[in-house]
């Protein structure tokens, strides 16, 4: 079975995010970036697919500017066998990614895609479930563990009151969640092998897809500076506070 | 605890933007080595120091490796680590491809080993040992012996090491006592004690070749009678699988100061079959090839620790809280502030950044020529390469054992009285980087080397490939007034370099007593010419981007650059004072006096 894998190139999880002075959005420019981590969990668990002779291809996906091929060569080194680059300098948004990868999907047929369930920039949580709309297909999203067991795929669900399993029929969408495994380094040998892997590059216009953003994004700001705190010498003059100065009683 | 970070950007800095990293991808057998591939490994090689070899580096100095009944024990996660190291293939990066190595530059490997021993300096030894064994074997080893062994220490599936110490011949590898009698099936017998094998028994492979030092009958006296012989722990079958135990045996491990998950082994060979690597006493020559990388690798170990240090010391200075800064509250909604506000704080702090900084722009730009010296089509380029790297080899061991020392005392000292305990993690590192400064041939034995051997080689010809590109440095910023800052200094200490070059050369000649009496200062200031040169030159980069950059990493640059200049580099004129001194009122200090 082919299996799908979208990846995201974010800001490394240990920079310290900075807002741009003009408010436009967050500093990237000379900024270590990286494979948002659920999207890394998506990978390792099409490898482990792949290792139990359950996936026969694994092809990797990333939306966005030049630099992502560099994610997908990461996503390669992991064990992913051909990536697509889908070339556009827009500020994506997750309707149009799902639009995007609605449009590779078809024309690469998988029969399981597999995406992070957030990525860690925006935390959105969106993509993988526009995409199923879109296409229509079943979806397990927040799997923590997942049994392909036939023409059907098992995903145990992290929802908030506890564990759901589900059961769905393929083609399907999951999207991943922290406990689904725990990504491999990639190892010396298969760095350089990914160098000689294809990794094909493709446009919106070719897929015949207009992704450009439909929100606009009025300003970014950074979160209020947190103020020291005073202390009250007497219960009367916290009540008095509460009421009067923070208003919540 | 240290939480250790590999410095993936200054890496960066110092392959793509100092030393041109895609001129090595020009080199042949170098063309996949591109600059976002040595990017792409120096990440993933960090990403498993980090989280694999850093978690044990406390719990394996705590535990230490142990022998009961001649087998070692490695401390617990070792086995499991190793075991991931090599499926992670990273025994094998600079290796040749003919003997299923990635065959990847040993500039790469340079920065690599340093993450490797910033992260767990015992650990590090495991590797290093290997690759000193799989560097005698690809060199002088018979076309059998590579193909039987080579593709296994390549793999990491064994491993290695190098026995040269007997307890009566440490630097004197002349006074070697341990024997080889030939047998009639082409092997030879070796019989013989050897002390200070690190690696020399343990659990992380299943075999450990020994490159073994040892005298055959008709062998003359000192090291011109002495031989180099392959004895494997345990003797292979005709079909290659692992048959008996050879006759060597761990008879103890050393009760160190540090890196005590090292076991340091007194290796007793009786009888053991063996076989000879290259020539009938022919073995000086055959170590040596391996011990000038041995030497870079441990100046290498020295700056690992050292970058260890820096970044346990800042972490520490961010966050302690004690008293208030001279120059005016910082943290006003804090009990108290940062210790990093008080300005000697910063001045450790500094003093370690700048030496491990320009330390690693040294190992990685001599890592370059290493790489040059081997792979240039050129001859002329490769001698000239091979100069250099034979100049600054004890420089390189030298300078940056004692930057590791000189780190981590400091390191300990940022963290006061927390610093002398065990559990936070920054004695451990002092204790560690103490052997470096001793081992692999002494820091005064390698001030010897410079000058007793490397000065007067070929009439000098090897100072020219150091001389030249600093003159040309010195010209070039001299020329431009924003450089002045660094083009004075530099050409201060470059002048006395040159100067006590000339006095010292004579002054060998003269009386070599005397020369010797020199060589440690004169190597401290050759150390403090490359460091400044190193530094203009990196100040030349940085201030070229500076303006348009929005993470402060040029501006940090440029800061540290002239805290060397005006801190540090003023130090030289102590050595500058007592090189002229001559032998002086040392050569007074008879040994009866003591």
């Amino acid at each position: 079975m082919k299996v799908l894998v979208a990846v995201k190139r974010v800001i490394d999880a240990n920079v310290k995010v900075r807002v741009k002075t003009d408010g436009s959005g967050v500093e990237t420019a000379n900024v270590k970036m990286a494979m948002n981590p659920f999207c890394e969990i998506a990978v390792e668990e099409a490898v482990r697919m792949k290792e139990a002779g359950v996936a026969t291809e694994i092809v990797a996906v990333s939306c966005g500017g030049a630099s992502c091929a560099e994610t997908l060569r990461t996503a390669l080194a992991m064990g992913a066998d051909r990536g697509i680059h889908v070339q556009t300098d827009l500020a994506l948004q997750p309707l149009g990614v799902a639009k995007l990868l609605k449009a590779v999907i078809e024309k690469e047929q998988p029969k399981l895609v597999i995406t992070g369930k957030q990525a860690i920039d925006d935390d959105s949580n969106q993509t993988g479930q526009m995409v199923a709309g879109l296409l229509g297909w079943a979806q397990g999203t927040f799997a923590s563990k997942l049994t392909v067991e036939g023409e059907q795929l098992r995903a145990k669900r992290e929802v908030d009151g506890g564990l759901e399993t589900v059961l769905l029929k393929l083609p399907a969408v999951v999207t991943t969640d922290l406990r689904l495994n725990e990504p491999r380094y990639a190892s010396l040998p298969n760095i350089m092998k990914a160098k000689k892997k294809p990794i094909e590059a493709l446009t919106p216009d070719a897929l015949g897809v207009d992704p450009t953003p439909r929100l606009t994004v009025l300003k970014v700001i950074e979160p209020p500076k947190r103020k020291s705190g005073t202390k009250v010498k007497t219960v009367a003059e916290l009540v008095e506070k509460l009421r009067n100065e923070a208003k919540v009683i | 605890m240290p939480d250790y970070k590999a410095p993936l950007r200054d890496f960066r800095f110092l392959l793509e933007e100092l030393l041109d990293a895609g001129a090595i991808q020009a080199l042949p057998g170098y063309g996949e080595a591109t600059p976002e591939l040595m990017a792409t490994v120096l990440e993933a090689a960090g990403a498993f120091v980090e989280k694999e070899l850093q978690p044990l580096n406390r719990s394996g100095d705590e535990e230490g490796s142990v022998l009961a009944n001649g087998a070692v024990t490695t401390p617990k996660g070792f086995k499991e680590a190793y075991a991931k190291f090599i499926e992670g293939g990273w025994t094998s990066l600079p290796c040749d491809p003919a003997h299923g190595g990635q065959g990847l530059p040993k500039m790469l490997h340079i920065a690599v080993e340093e993450m490797i021993c910033s992260a767990n300096l015992s650990f590090g030894m495991f590797p290093g040992l290997s690759i000193g064994a799989y560097n005698a074997l690809l060199l002088h080893g018979t076309e059998e012996q590579k193909r039987i062994y080579l593709p296994k220490l390549v793999s990491g599936e064994w491993a290695g090491t190098m026995c040269l110490t007997e307890p009566q011949c440490g630097t004197d590898l002349g006074l070697v006592r341990t024997r080889a009698e030939p047998q009639p099936d082409g092997s030879y017998r070796i019989t013989g004690g050897k002390i200070f094998i690190s690696a020399g028994e343990h659990d992380l492979t299943p075999n450990i070749l020994h490159l073994v030092l040892a005298r055959l009958p008709d062998a003359p006296a000192g090291t011109r009678g002495i031989s180099l012989f392959l004895v494997p722990k345990i003797l292979l079958e005709a079909d290659g699988n692992l048959g008996a135990r050879n006759g060597v045996t761990c008879i103890a491990l050393e009760k160190k100061m540090g890196i005590h998950a090292s076991p340091t082994c007194q290796l007793a060979f009786d009888g053991a079959t063996g076989w000879l690597v290259g020539h009938p006493h022919k073995g000086m020559s055959a170590m040596f090839t391996m011990m000038n990388a041995a030497r870079l690798a441990v100046g290498v170990q020295g700056l690992g620790v050292a970058e260890a240090a820096y970044q346990g010391a800042r972490d520490y200075a961010r966050t302690r809280l004690q008293g208030r800064s001279p120059a005016g509250v910082a943290a006003p909604d804090q009990p108290a502030d940062p210790i990093i506000v008080h300005a000697d704080i910063r001045r450790m702090l500094a003093t370690i950044r700048a030496r491990t900084e320009a330390g690693r722009a040294l190992a990685l730009w001599i890592g370059r020529e290493l790489d040059i010296a081997e792979k240039h089509p050129d001859a002329g380029m490769r001698q000239a390469a091979d100069d250099l790297v034979a100049l600054m080899t004890p420089i390189v061991k030298s300078v940056l054992t004692d930057i590791g020392h000189e780190a981590a005392n400091l390191g300990v000292q940022v963290w006061g009285g927390h610093g002398y305990i065990r559990d936070n993690g920054m004695e451990q590192l002092a204790r560690g980087a103490r052997i470096t400064e001793s081992d692999e041939g002494t820091n005064g034995t390698q001030a010897l080397d410079l000058v007793g051997r490397k000065l007067g080689l070929h009439t000098g010809r090897l100072l020219r490939q150091f001389f030249h590109p600093v003159g040309d440095c010195v010209e070039a910023a001299s020329a431009k007034p924003e450089m002045a800052e660094f083009a004075l200094p530099l050409a201060k200490v470059f002048a006395r370099l040159q100067q006590t070059t000339a006095f010292v050369a004579e002054l060998g000649l003269k009386d070599p007593e005397a020369g010797a009496a020199v060589a440690p200062d004169y190597l401290k200031l050759f150390g403090f010419t490359a460091f400044a040169y190193l530094w203009a030159r990196m100040a030349e980069v940085a201030l070229a981007k500076e303006a348009g950059d929005n993470t402060g990493f040029y501006k940090a640059k440029l800061a540290t650059a002239r805290f060397f200049m005006e801190r540090l580099l003023p130090e030289h004129a102590a050595s500058f004072a007592a090189i002229m001194a001559g032998k002086g009122a040392l050569g007074a200090m008879e040994p009866a006096i003591f």
